[in-house]
């Protein structure tokens, strides 16, 4: 019995020193491989470094594998490496666009930025030459607008889908569906055929929302949609139990349950459609000072002052682009993280 | 005994009928949750209104010719104008085409790996990285891919045209590498890397645990596993996803419009510097195009708008039926 107690537990699965060695020496080989083949070799720069690193990875943890174990360890290992590359080559671009953006855009990034429009100034002009105060409250109100128009068509959607659950159901699930791949500039030609052109003949931000709303109706509902069928069912007989009509049960009772998910899916809604362009070059006008009135007048925005910047060419209006880009992406992360947290807080309760 | 004062209540009156708030709760509900359906039919209504004498008059040329001109006198008047989208829809299928060849994989093995081979910690830190991703504006992309990806693309299009260049697809007469649908692929293809890996990710992590389990107890390598219970169980799904994907990349507009040259003949080989794609058709001519060609962009439109709502809604269909049957 004594034995027992005193035996160390063997871990099987743990790698052995002699197998560490031979990981290392594979990652050594491959490494020195890809330096010896890019110097040897026309091929060039850092993509080649990658893309030789990884093959000579493969191949050779695969040929270790064969000789150890035979061809079905062979393939195993090769696969491995594979579905590791695919994860790689899938996040590289991630890096790569938000360090190009912090890099090139932190430089035009100053405090006037936010203070001036671009009535006085040009893309070309010197950096301190006015802002894009004009894009960012052009973009508050676009989606403000959009947010009032979609959110309860978004949401009825949903509770279509999820409380009622009508004849309708499995058609309309489709349609959101199908909704949700419109092109965003077929959303554009659609406002400009259906409104801008038979009634207000005229660029206004209004005609920009409209678009947006199309685009961002879908992402809610779907979400919601998701949200609402998460509610347990026994919540609802709860209220229909208490004597509750349908309306009061999901007035009182379901919605306010979903609440977090709900701001979850339209926040997800707002970040979809805060950079989205092509209907915006073609509704808004995109005007150069600040705006507040929807209705009426040319709407800069965002996404037009980059479009705008990046096709003036020069290198001020390319770093006003980049510093554009940068305003504009944080404004999305902030919306996203948000999104997340609330998400993953209500997942934690 | 008091049993004479005692009332024997009436049977109450037993109805399915809804109050009138829940009459109006349902009746406003049910044409919110119609509102995607007539948005759609305003969609092709108006743009079929709009482009219809486009159309009429270039009947179905409209899609089997491939130039787009139009002239007018001083007075504005249209004297003459041939519009044919066929350049532009053999671009816009091509780059879409590029797009999901090259993304296909790399989704299917990043679904992979995080399903099987990655732990939870960095799954976690994969999935957000990745939608994420999903969530960047196309603007973005194009900006990122014209001034950051598109050096090393004509590079690497460089090589695959000296050492491939006698398989017939990497082949090309004049050398001009610039802006080529090869470059528009990559780009949209990162663009719906996401997408792909997301449907897949999903259809993958319902693969039952039971047959899994099974084949790692018969000795089962990772990979033999995968290959005999995952990609079986998966395999539609990962088409679906794929079609999402394509759908999405044919509709695409910024992103395709800052790196492609934009020509109008048609054009196959994908490395040469010459291209086209509906949506950016419609923002290339929209600034100065006259009222009568904003009626043929309209007619273009619709046609994009066809042709991605058919490839979406067959690549909803096939996600849908691989997710009910959970085999």
């Amino acid at each position: 019995m004594s034995n027992i107690d005193s035996a160390i537990p063997t871990k099987p699965w743990r790698a052995s020193n002699r197998e560490r060695l031979t990981d290392i020496s594979i990652f050594l080989g491959a490494f020195i491989s890809s330096y010896v083949f890019v110097a040897l070799t026309p091929m060039k720069g850092k993509l080649a470094y990658f893309a030789v690193f990884f093959i000579a990875y493969a191949l050779f943890t695969s040929i270790f594998k064969a000789r150890q174990r035979g061809s079905a360890a062979a393939k195993d290992a090769l696969v491995n490496s594979l579905v590791a590359i695919g994860a790689v080559v899938t996040v590289i671009p991630v890096f790569s666009i938000l360090l190009t953006v912090l890099r090139k855009g932190l430089p035009g990034i100053s405090f006037g930025l936010f203070t001036h429009d671009m009535a006085l100034a040009s893309p070309t002009d010197p950096l301190n030459n006015g802002g894009l105060l004009h894009a960012i409250t052009g973009t508050l109100t676009l989606v403000a607008i959009a947010l009032v128009l979609s959110v309860p068509i978004g949401i009825l959607t949903a509770l279509y889908l999820t409380e009622i659950k009508g004849s309708f159901k499995g058609p309309i699930r489709f349609l959101v569906q199908a909704m949700s791949g419109v092109p965003s500039i077929v959303a554009g030609l659609f406002i400009l055929s259906a409104v801008l052109y038979p009634i207000t003949k005229a660029y206004s931000g209004l005609m920009g929302a409209l678009a947006l709303t199309i685009l961002m109706i879908p992402t809610i509902a779907r979400t919601s949609e998701e949200v609402l069928n998460l509610i347990p069912n026994e919540l609802r007989e709860a209220g229909t139990a208490l004597g509750g009509t349908q309306w009061r049960t999901v007035a009182m009772i379901v919605l306010p349950a979903a609440k977090s998910g709900l701001t979850t899916a339209i926040i997800l809604g707002v970040a979809r459609i805060a950079g989205e362009t092509a209907p915006i070059l073609l509704l808004t006008g995109g005007g150069d000072t600040v705006n507040p009135n929807a209705f009426n007048g040319p709407m800069g925005s965002l996404p037009y002052y980059i479009w705008k910047s990046f096709n003036a060419g020069s290198p001020e209006a390319i770093t006003r682009a980049w510093a554009g880009l940068l305003v504009l992406i944080g404004l999305v992360l902030i919306l996203f993280t948000s999104a997340r947290l609330l998400g993953s807080r209500k997942a934690a309760k | 005994m008091s049993t004479q004062e005692l009332q024997i209540p009436l049977p109450r009156e037993i109805t399915t009928e809804p109050r009138r708030s829940d009459k109006i709760f349902r009746g406003v509900v049910t044409i919110g949750g119609l509102s995607s359906l007539v948005l759609l039919g305003l969609i092709a209504l108006f743009l079929g209104y709009r482009g219809f004498e486009v159309l009429r008059q270039e009947g179905i040329g409209f899609i089997t010719h491939s130039d787009w001109s139009i002239s007018t006198d001083d007075a504005g008047n249209v004297i003459d104008s041939h519009f044919g989208l066929a350049a532009m829809l053999v671009g816009t299928i091509l780059c879409s085409l590029i797009a999901v060849v090259i993304a296909l994989p790399i989704s299917v093995f990043s679904a992979l790996f995080l399903n099987f081979y990655a732990p939870e910690w960095l799954k976690k830190f994969l999935i957000t990285v990745i939608d994420m991703m999903a969530a960047f504006p196309s603007i973005l992309f194009g900006i990122w891919g014209f001034l950051v990806l598109m050096p090393s693309i004509e590079y690497w299009a460089k090589l695959l045209h000296r050492y491939l260049g006698f398989i017939p697809i990497f082949d090309m007469q004049v050398p001009v590498f610039t802006r080529s649908p090869f470059v528009a692929g990559v780009v949209l293809s990162i663009m719906i890397i996401p997408i792909i890996t997301s449907v897949s990710r999903e259809i993958f992590s319902q693969a039952p645990l039971d047959r899994i389990q099974a084949a790692y107890a018969l000795g089962a390598t990772r990979w033999a596993m995968i290959k005999a219970v995952v990609i079986p169980h998966g395999r539609s799904g990962v088409i679906g996803g794929a079609m999402l994907g394509l759908g999405r990349a044919m509709g695409e507009t910024v992103a395709v419009f800052t790196v492609l040259n934009i020509v109008f003949q048609i054009n196959w080989e994908m490395l040469l510097g010459a291209g086209g794609n509906v949506a950016s058709l419609i923002i290339l001519k929209f600034g100065d195009a006259s009222p009568y060609e904003i009626k043929a962009l309209m007619a273009a439109g619709l046609v994009l708008f066809l042709l991605t709502l058919l490839v979406n809604g067959l690549a909803n269909l096939i996600v849908k039926t691989t997710g009910k049957s959970g085999r």
